[in-house]
């Protein structure tokens, strides 16, 4: 019998934060500006500047760790990573080795397979390095330093997956985590969360770990559910053939479904780590961890039990609509606005599903305010717009976040409510539609459907298709 | 008296009465370094042009009232290794051969701030690496004393300017000794503020928990005065202490009565000049006589200086001048093949052999495998070292000693042996070790007519105790100078 083998994987996530300005200057974080706009004497490694720790940056780390139930190291400092390279200003990176700011964490996470914690060893903060771009035309390399000084937090794992659905699950509630905190949007195609595999594998039942590589370049879930099968794969047959796994670290390229070795452990630089005496280190009083754990959001499991017992949906709308922190704060506030639940839930269960979906855009990227969706929903009830120009205008709010009354005044697509009117365009109809009228006294019930779409069509949409229906069973 | 010979507090107050104009002391000391320069080469750079376009801003800014403190108007030099925006900075490296800074260094800006005309840029062991000035990558400094002798070092073109007047003050730095010893070896006054005092923001790094700006004059009062200027709280430093006690000035009285002053004895034994030592003990005896408490006493683990000091220093150096590598500033190699070579070759020429000789040991230190036995173990020695400190100033308010074991050594002696090199910073850096502040002032002349200095040390942020002690000190013992001077 071919022997079973087991997948070991451990995790290094990083993650982006969401400081407006940078972990150790006051320049933007922004996204997207012209090549070294958002850059000064420190985060470009100028001789003489120093680096000052971004507060901001410290909190969302503690609360990170607090969230992930780890131990918040109350006295910490920062380390040098020293490794030459041009994206690196003053090729060393501030990062933490010896006292990182969060040690001992785990979360649990959920699969077909049950429950199941996963261990976090460490969570440290770094600054990102600047962007090289290759010049072809050139034939040279210019660097981009917007990125530098960039926030980052790694989240290394204890190596306590063991499969990818369990790795998804990790990232998923690691994810879910942060952003509920606020701590960062963590889009894993844009980079705010990327994450490097490490894995090995060892037969069922063994004890030793098997040597183990570590996969980089994973863009998105289903890269890394990928990744690690092919990786699981690769060190199987490699093992069957009789050869040895060489500790490495590979790059997965996903269009081609296979990885390559980047560089192996013999290459491993020596980074002489040291403290970094430009920064004191950082104490932590009780009171203000007190103070962020005062800070800390309901998270997603709260906030399930919670609208379980609190509002009439089902549990897979609960389940969506928390699964992202900005479309479970538009649902509360569109509530509390007013509008009934099971209505609110609709409108995101369906068709802002379906806009995200169309527009490839995630939740966190929705636009529309609470108030417009309230605003919305009250016109639908009280019958001023029929549902298929709610969806109409809906669209319109989804893109551009407009106030449907405003709207629906100005373009005049109010419903018309004035009865008089409607029967004589109900009487028009029928006499000009005599096949579908003795089709539907024959007995052919559909028929009437194309005669209330006549009739809505003749109104340019704006009719109440109730009031339609009874006019014409009224008339016929 | 002669604009030259006038202290920066003189010349402030001469301007201030409208005696002499900025323009006047300006012209007259770029005379000074147009006749001086080419015989004791103390500058890398001299803004001739920016001085004099200065020195009309600040006039009109002193007739304005607009600037009104002790030192507006006074023309400084800067040691090479501060930023200067607009101005050259070369940390006197062929590395940093076409460095011009987008922003200038907070103890400059300080200094501009209170009205100094910057005259430019003084010559320094590269990278302040170096005892003598002589790794300079732009020719030796010679001590105005006599000019076969060294100015010390690093701070050696900032030490000679002001003792061959080429300048009123200038700001240095010191990381084992690189202000106080130069200022000993050229008879003028130097101190290094406890650490955290001064801002490091815009100092080019060397070692950075070691480093720290501090003034070079002519006397204690000009010390005083320019202390109170550039101490200040930086927030762009994070290692910058706020500090109320910065009215340094208050302590220029003359009184020593009851201070009690220890003199360790591990500071008078092998190695000492018997001259050197003669002056000291003199200088002692002064101060007992104005009614001090002097009393001798075991400091210890002073053997253990130097090797702590070397394995930081070098360290943090290592990893301080990674980011000279001729991508974004700075010198390049020409003729290399893709990056790696590009380093390579950058690093090899831009460094001179002293500066690689400590990124190497520094590297070393930090490499895995030898970080605890080294550098682990060297931060545990400056702890004991700082303690040792703190149980002696439990008992007394200065330590005094000498600043060198001897007086400035000839030109040429010293760099082919680096061992005894490091060995002339016994005295100094365990204060920086410990984040002390540390005075030197001359305390008297040897045989061969070369200055010598006497060291006083505080405990942290007791700057005004020195600074009292110097003054009484000063009082008695006279002017100093050289004798074309007197």
């Amino acid at each position: 019998m071919a022997k079973q083998y087991e997948t070991v994987i451990g995790l290094e996530v990083h993650v982006e934060l969401a400081t407006k300005t940078k972990i150790f200057c006051g320049c933007s974080t922004a996204f997207g500006g012209e090549p070294n706009t958002h850059t000064c004497p420190v985060c470009t490694g100028m001789p003489g500047s120093l680096p000052v720790l971004n507060k901001q940056v410290l909190e969302y780390a503690v609360a990170v760790g607090l969230a992930t139930n780890c131990t918040i190291t109350q006295y910490c400092k920062f380390d040098r990573k020293n490794y030459f390279y041009p994206d690196n200003p003053q090729n060393y990176q501030i990062s933490q080795l010896y006292l990182p700011i969060c040690r001992n964490g785990k979360v649990e996470i959920e699969t077909e397979k049950g429950k199941k914690y996963i261990g976090i060893h460490e969570i440290h903060m770094e600054e990102d390095a600047g962007k090289l771009i290759h010049d072809e035309w050139d034939d040279c390399s210019l660097v981009d330093f917007n990125r530098s000084g960039v926030p980052l937090i790694e989240i290394v794992s204890e190596p306590d997956m063991r499969s990818a659905e369990e790795v998804i699950a990790y990232l998923e509630k690691l994810r879910m985590t942060i952003q509920y905190l606020g701590a960062s949007d963590c889009k894993l195609q844009e980079g705010s969360m990327r994450a490097d595999v490490n894995l090995s594998i060892r037969e069922v039942g063994a004890e030793e770990f098997g040597t183990r590589t570590e996969m980089k370049n994973l863009n998105s879930f289903k890269a890394i559910a990928r990744a690690i099968e092919g990786e699981r794969e690769r060190q199987i047959d490699l093992l069957e053939a009789g050869e040895k796994v060489i500790q490495e670290t590979r790059r997965w390229d996903d269009n081609k479904g296979e990885s390559y070795a980047m560089r192996s452990k013999e290459d491993a630089q020596d980074y002489r780590y040291f403290p970094d005496p430009d920064l004191v280190p950082i104490v932590l009083d009780d009171a203000f961890l007190d103070q962020i754990r005062a800070k800390q959001p309901e998270f997603r499991e709260e906030k399930m039990l919670r609208y379980k017992e609190e509002f009439d949906i089902p549990e897979y709308d609960i389940q969506i609509i928390t699964g992202s922190k900005h479309m479970a704060d538009i649902f509360e506030e569109t509530v509390a606005l007013g509008s009934q639940p099971k209505k609110v839930s609709n409108w995101l269960m369906v068709e802002t599903l379906r806009l995200l979906k169309e527009n490839n855009m995630d939740p966190e990227d929705i636009r529309f305010s609470p108030e417009n969706l309230a605003k919305l929903i009250s016109l639908t009830d009280a019958k001023a717009i029929n549902s298929s120009v709610a969806k109409e205008v809906f669209e319109v709010m989804f893109d551009q976040n407009v106030d449907p009354e405003k709207y629906v005044e100005e373009k005049g697509l109010k419903t018309v409510n004035d009865e008089g009117a409607l029967r004589k365009t109900v009487e028009e109809v029928i006499a000009n539609n005599p096949q579908s009228v003795e089709d539907y006294r024959n007995g052919k019930e559909k028929a009437i459907g194309f005669l209330v779409g006549q009739t809505m069509k003749a109104m340019k949409g704006k009719a109440d298709p109730g009031m339609i229906n009874k006019l014409l069973k009224e008339l016929l | 008296m002669s604009i030259l010979d006038m202290t920066a507090c003189q010349l402030a107050a001469a301007i201030k009465n409208k005696e002499v104009t900025v323009l006047e002391a300006t012209k007259a000391v770029l005379a000074q370094i147009h006749e001086k320069e080419e015989k004791y080469h103390c500058y890398v750079t001299v803004d001739e042009e920016g001085a004099l376009a200065q020195a009309q801003e600040v006039q009109k800014k002193i007739d304005a009232g607009v600037l009104t403190g002790a030192l507006a108007g006074v023309p400084v030099a800067i040691k090479d290794n501060m930023c200067t925006q607009g101005l050259l900075t070369t940390c006197s490296s062929k590395i940093l051969n076409n460095f011009v800074p987008t922003f200038s260094s907070e103890a400059v800006l300080n200094l501009q701030r209170a009205g100094a005309v910057i005259l430019g840029k003084t010559n320094m062991d590269e990278f302040a690496m170096g005892s003598t000035t002589e790794t300079s990558a732009y020719g030796e400094t010679k001590n105005p004393w006599n000019t076969e002798h060294v100015p010390g070092g690093s701070s050696g073109g900032s030490a000679a300017a002001v003792a061959a007047k080429e300048c009123f003050y200038a700001l240095g730095s010191d990381t084992g000794g690189s202000i106080r010893q130069p200022a000993s070896f050229c008879g003028v006054v130097g101190l290094k503020p406890t650490y955290g005092r001064v801002s490091r923001y815009g100092l080019i790094a060397y070692g950075s928990s070691l480093d720290q700006i501090g003034p070079l004059c002519k006397d204690v009062t000009d010390c005083a005065a320019i202390m109170e200027v550039i101490s200040t709280h930086d927030k762009k430093d994070s290692t910058s202490v706020f500090r109320e006690d910065t009215d340094f000035t208050s302590a220029l009285v003359e009184d020593v009565k009851g201070m009690r002053i220890g003199i360790p004895r591990d500071y008078f034994g092998e190695g000492l000049d018997s001259q050197v030592r003669d002056a000291v003990l003199k200088a002692a005896e002064v101060l007992k006589e104005k009614g001090a408490v002097v009393e001798e006493f075991d400091l210890s683990l002073v053997e253990y200086a130097i090797p702590t000091y070397y394995t930081i220093a070098a360290a943090e150096a290592s990893s301080n001048l990674e980011r000279f590598d001729g991508i974004k500033y700075g010198y390049r190699a020409e003729g290399y093949e893709g990056l790696h070579d590009m380093y390579k070759k950058t690093r090899s020429q831009g460094f001179g052999a002293e500066v690689k000789r400590r990124i190497m040991l520094g590297s070393f230190v930090l490499s895995s495998g030898y970080y605890d036995a080294y550098y682990l173990k060297a931060l545990r020695v400056k702890a004991l070292i700082k303690k040792a400190f703190d149980e002696a100033f439990a008992k007394y308010d200065v330590i005094i000693g000498p600043v060198a074991p001897t007086t400035a050594p000839k030109l040429g002696e010293s760099l082919s042996d680096p061992i005894k090199m490091y060995l002339g910073d016994i005295y100094t850096i365990s204060v920086n070790l410990a984040g002390l502040p540390g005075l030197s002032m001359p305390c008297g002349i040897d045989s061969k007519g070369l200055p010598i200095g006497l060291q006083l040390i505080g405990d942290c942020f007791n700057e005004k105790k020195l600074i009292q002690t110097a003054y009484t000190y000063e009082k008695s013992r006279g002017v100093f100078g050289r004798k074309e001077d007197r």
